[in-house]
């Protein structure tokens, strides 16, 4: 009997290290060779960028010329305010902006530099006195008196980064300076708003992260306009003739595009890479058929129609082979010989002065009759050369509401300097350096968090090593960007934003993440079955079966002893 | 505020544009019956893409190739998509041969950047290259890869100007698999200045086209010189596109095709925006027009040196408004009056084939015609095999009239698994009125099973052979390249006088692998899984269960005794 309980015993304690050798080496072994391979994330990081908090801070040097301040007010001037204003966009997000408003009174030469007769003289020799540094604004607070501005002007904002502030009527020398500098206050915030950044602007800069109110139509198709933030935009021209029989069109392009187009792009160079090209289609037709208006013997595009014009031209227009940036497409149309002249009607049946339209975040079409010049006389094919200063000033035009330079009207009051040569003023370009700031680090903020997310829920995805790089190096450029936004550094914070952008988008379109996306659980383990099911269930029975020998034991063992 | 006040200046001041287009169709019927049609679209711009400022201005040219080329700095770029063979011993010579699917050869320009380390940026530049251009063509070159390319070492020389020949720039790549349909011609219309709108374009209708023997479209760009010293040079789109109308079946043994029999159109302008436009029909056979008529007849006569013969061709010029006559519209009709007459045979082709049985070994062997009567010449043969197929180049024989023929050059780059091809490269003498035959014999490799396509018992396609030679011609070449003639004869550049330069290309192979059950692996690991699991469960048995010995059980009679004993009271047995 002592034999045949030991034999039970040895046939346990084999079916235990059995068991025990399973779970021991071939769990662990099994799970190590099919594990995927998914580097390290900075995972934390990450979901701290996820609940974003925002500074943006702005420096304002306040100057005060000879008139406006009493000489024991002067005294206490040089002094530093600075304000905070918060503002919660949603549950994660969280917007603070910082205004550094220092104080002081005009230097000798910035007295004369404000004793020029116009206003636009003032800023140009106040912008050879100092240049104020990307991101910051300096205004002049003059008196009353002053002729540089226009009567019912207060406000005149300049090319630069400076603005000229009347002080109101009703505040007289001898007044404090507190009563002063609160008087100031909410005027220079207005200044601000204009020259730098706004509420609105900083929050549509935000609509990747954050979803927007249905607000009026109007803010969510100015919104709607501009073209994403992106690293790089492509610009076509295309000169679309679709009669070439009867027109013989010649545009000197490259000379329009050096004279037009290349300072705006020079002075944009900051905020991306543009290349430029141009080509010519001839049979390119538009989508709709224009009617013909016999009143005004000329035939008509109506507002409604517009939307279905362009599809067809798209097909001609011809991708971009050598990039994937966003394109700009500029399309200058010379009606056929048949249908012209042609006009665009807007919604109120009036005639459209420019005879142009754009489409949001797409381009712009210009329809250019040449009907007046072949008379009863003339022989096909007419040689036509195209005035390119008017077709060009209407393709800025739409240029600038595309790239998001918008200048919405200023308050009442302002007088805004006219455009220079450049057609950009450097606080246009901080105004948008602002806002495409904080639209780049929502986008990879937003980009790398739903990576993040989507790593996170897809067990299968392998995460290699230059993923994981990529993810790091875009949190870091993201942190690095909001530090500077926070120091009011906007130059690199835009820097620091792009750098992120890229390498966010490059982390979360790499193909390598989807190798075994498709590699379902069903399918797996109908695949492990006949090698775990004939494994298994001799272990887990005999397993139950020590389990309810051991029990049965106790019980003797406890009826034994009663 | 006028709108319509168009700034017009009297046509001298208006600068001359530097782009040049010009349209052209040959027509040729065949001695088989058939009709050859080939349209040539030439644009040729006065530029420079390699110059540093980007910006680019594109009139004529069509700006995606533009910027391709200035993208991957290409200096030569040559894209055919085939469908069908060339039947050269029916139909002759073609215009401008191509294999069957798609070809693609490149020359790179020796930039700045690639100088270092050549190779490696090439293949960069290449790999990028062919998939944007697959993106352009709609066609599946994104399959190009390393193990379908190849760097010949002389079969493809630079066609345009440029003495540059180090092969390290120079990728070249079939994929005899690919089958050409309207998805590749639509986009190769778009690139032509008028579309399929005006001109000889509006012909193209691929319903027509692709209802055919052979159809064959293709583009070539390459630098070109403008006048004889080569004082400027410019960049040169040749845009063409060769088809055979079987016609003898369609029309039920009639012989009478006219342009709208063969392009269900006819041509009423040409392109506005054409230097020249003009349809040739090859009339050399049919001086007297004992063979045929052709109708509306032309006095404009042309002569051509082509492809080493004189030709002589009707001209029809669309330019001129008199061709299209009253009816304004033209639909060339040609009548056959009798289907006599020989055609020389082309003094240079070639076949191939695969021999051999079973699934292990096998032989290609590739035939080279001379059929010159008394002049030898040299081909240069250019093969490229794939890895799977594995070439035993000791077996390499060549032989003509049944004597061995060394080939006085021989480049052999020997493939690596999954990494690239077989490339073998040879000069030839084939000797006057001869068949050469090349033999090699190789193995098949088995593939891993993630490798196969998805059809694999159709076999697996090898690509063209190529044959270059330069053949002796019967009369004076024009070595001139600037000078004035038809766009069709003067594709290849022409050296001397008294030879003219001809590619061959054989027919793609089509090879059976061994090819395993695809169920398979499941299959295996069902089975593995099995043994594993008896192996396992008989020792785990042997492991576990105790073994004793029991005591027989008494038999039947013996337990009935012992009832009776027991009844009986006597002890049991």
């Amino acid at each position: 009997l002592a034999l045949k309980l030991n034999v039970l015993k040895r046939g346990q304690l084999a079916a235990l290290s059995i068991a025990a050798v399973v779970i021991i080496v071939g769990v662990p072994l099994w799970w190590r060779t099919t594990e995927t391979y998914r580097a390290w994330l900075p995972v934390n990081q990450i979901n701290e960028l996820a609940n974003l908090q925002l500074q943006l801070s702005a420096d304002v040097e306040v100057v005060f010329a000879r008139g406006t301040v009493t000489p024991e007010q002067q005294k206490k001037v040089p002094l530093t305010q600075t304000q905070d204003e918060e503002h919660t966009v949603d549950e994660d997000t969280a917007l603070r902006y910082r205004y550094e408003t220092k104080y002081r009174t005009a230097t000798i030469m910035e007295e004369d530099a404000l004793n020029q007769p116009t206003a636009a003289e003032a800023d140009l020799s106040l912008h050879t006195l100092s240049e104020s540094p990307c991101g910051s604004l300096v205004v002049y607070v003059i008196p009353e008196s002053s002729t540089l501005l226009p009567e019912d002007v207060d406000v005149y904002i300049g090319q630069r980064r400076t603005a000229l502030l009347r002080i109101g009527a009703q505040m007289r020398v001898g007044r404090t300076l507190e009563q002063l500098l609160a008087h100031l206050e909410p005027r220079i915030k207005q200044v601000l708003q204009v020259m730098s950044f706004s509420h609105t602007d900083i929050t549509a800069a935000l609509s990747d992260r954050v979803r927007l109110s249905p607000g009026n139509k109007e803010s969510i198709a100015d919104s709607m306009r501009a073209f994403k933030s992106s690293p790089g935009y492509e610009i076509t021209f295309s000169l679309l003739n679709p009669d070439p029989k009867s027109h013989r069109v010649h545009w000197d392009i490259e000379g329009a595009v050096q004279t037009y187009i290349q300072p705006l792009l020079t002075k944009l160079a900051p905020l991306a890479n543009f290349s430029i090209d141009s080509q010519t289609l001839y049979y390119a037709m538009l989508g709709v058929n224009p009617r013909y208006d016999s009143s005004r013997s000329a035939y008509t595009l109506n507002s409604d129609s517009l939307a279905h014009v362009i599809n067809p031209v798209e097909a001609r227009l011809g991708s971009n082979a050598a990039s994937s940036n966003p394109v700009l497409n500029f399309l200058l149309y010379v009606p056929d010989a048949h249908h012209s002249p042609l006009h665009i009607h807007d919604h109120k049946k009036q005639e459209v002065l420019s005879n142009a339209f754009h489409s949001p975040r797409w381009g712009g079409i210009m329809v250019y009759n040449v009907n007046g010049f072949y008379g009863p006389e003339a022989v096909f094919p007419v040689d036509i050369n195209i005035n390119m200063a008017k077709v060009m000033g209407v393709f800025l035009a739409q240029l600038r509401l595309l790239l998001g330079v918008q200048s919405s009207a200023p308050p009442p009051g302002f007088l805004v300097a006219p455009c220079s040569s450049t057609g950009l003023a450097d606080w246009e370009l901080d105004r948008l350096m602002w806002s495409r700031t904080v639209e780049n680090v929502a986008t990879a903020t937003t980009t790398i968090t739903s990576l993040a997310q989507l790593l996170d829920q897809i067990g299968n995805i392998v995460i290699n090593d230059n993923i994981a790089q990529q993810v790091s190096s875009a949190v870091t450029s993201l942190q690095l960007a909001v530090a500077e936004l926070e120091a009011g550094n906007l130059g690199f914070a835009l820097q620091y934003s792009k750098e992120a952008i890229l390498a966010s988008e490059r982390a979360f379109f790499d193909p390598s993440l989807l190798h075994l996306l498709y590699f379902p659980d069903d399918q797996k383990f109908a695949i492990y079955i006949p090698l775990f099911l004939p494994m298994c269930v001799p272990i887990l029975l005999s397993l139950l079966k020590i389990v309810s020998e051991a029990r049965q034991k106790r019980r003797e063992r406890q009826a034994k002893k009663d | 505020f006028d709108t319509s006040a168009p700034e017009t200046v009297d046509p001298s001041s208006v600068p001359q544009p530097k782009d040049d287009f010009q349209e052209e169709l040959v027509i040729r019927p065949l001695h088989s019956g058939d009709i050859y049609a080939s349209f040539q679209f030439r644009t040729v711009w006065e530029t420079d893409f390699m110059r540093g400022n980007k910006v680019s201005h594109y009139r004529l040219f069509p700006k995606s190739l533009g910027q391709v080329i200035s993208k991957f700095s290409v200096r030569e770029l040559h894209i055919s998509f085939t469908q069908g063979y060339w039947r050269t011993m029916q139909w002759g010579q073609p215009f401008q041969p191509s294999p069957p699917g798609a070809e693609l050869w490149v020359w790179f320009q020796d930039s700045a950047e690639c100088k270092v380390y050549a190779a490696g940026c090439v293949d960069g530049t290449w790999k990028e290259l062919t998939n944007v251009l697959s993106g352009i063509f709609c066609a599946s070159l994104n399959f190009i890869d390393s193990t379908n390319t190849v760097q010949p070492s002389a079969s493809f020389k630079p066609l345009g100007i440029g003495n540059e020949t180090d092969h390290r720039f120079l990728r070249y790549a079939t994929l005899p698999r690919e089958i050409v349909c309207t998805e590749n011609l639509t986009p190769w219309k778009k690139l032509l200045p008028c579309g399929s709108k005006a001109g000889l374009a509006v012909l193209l209708k691929s319903e027509k086209l692709f209802h055919s023997s052979f159809h064959s479209q293709a583009v070539h760009i390459r630098p070109v010189c403008q006048d004889w010293q080569c004082k400027t040079t410019s960049w040169e789109l040749r845009q063409t596109l060769n088809v055979v109308f079987d016609l003898h079946n369609s029309a039920q043994g009639k012989r009478e095709w006219s342009l709208f029999k063969m392009f269900s159109r006819t041509l009423t302008e040409a392109c506005p925006l054409a230097s020249s436009s003009k349809i040739y029909i090859d009339i050399t056979d049919n001086p007297q027009g004992e063979q045929f008529e052709v109708s509306p007849a032309t006095p404009l006569l042309s002569q051509a040196v082509v492809l080493g013969d004189r030709r002589t061709f009707s001209v029809y010029d669309l330019t001129q408004q008199i061709t299209f006559g009253t009816v304004r519209s033209l639909n060339l009709l040609i009548r056959w009056k009798s289907s006599e007459g020989d055609m020389l045979r082309p003094l240079l082709h070639a076949e191939r084939y695969v021999a051999g049985y079973g699934l292990q070994t096998g032989e290609i062997h590739t035939l080279m015609y001379n059929n010159h009567p008394y002049r030898s010449f040299p081909v240069l043969l250019l093969d490229s095999v794939p890895w799977y197929l594995r070439l035993y180049i000791h077996t390499l024989t060549v032989t003509s009239k049944g004597k061995d023929n060394k080939p006085s050059y021989i480049h052999y780059q020997p493939s690596k698994d999954r990494l690239r091809p077989h490339l073998l490269e040879m000069l030839v003498q084939l000797p006057p009125n001869s068949v050469t035959e090349v033999t090699v014999q190789f193995e098949r490799a088995l593939l891993k099973w993630t490798e196969y396509t998805p059809d694999p018992n159709h076999g697996f396609y090898v690509g063209s052979s190529v044959i270059s030679s330069l053949v002796p011609s019967i009369v004076a070449m024009d070595t001139n390249s600037t000078r004035e003639r038809p766009l069709f004869s003067s594709f290849f550049p022409c050296k001397e006088e008294s030879s003219y330069f001809v590619r061959v290309y054989t027919e793609p192979l089509l090879v059976n692998l061994p090819t395993p059950d695809f169920s398979m692996p499941y299959n295996v690991i069902c089975l593995t899984c099995t043994v594993v699991a008896v192996g396992y469960g008989s020792l785990y048995n042997l492991l576990t269960r105790s073994f004793q010995i029991e005591e027989p059980s008494p038999g039947l009679a013996k337990r009935i005794a012992n009832i009776i004993r027991k009844m009986r009271g006597v002890p049991p047995l």
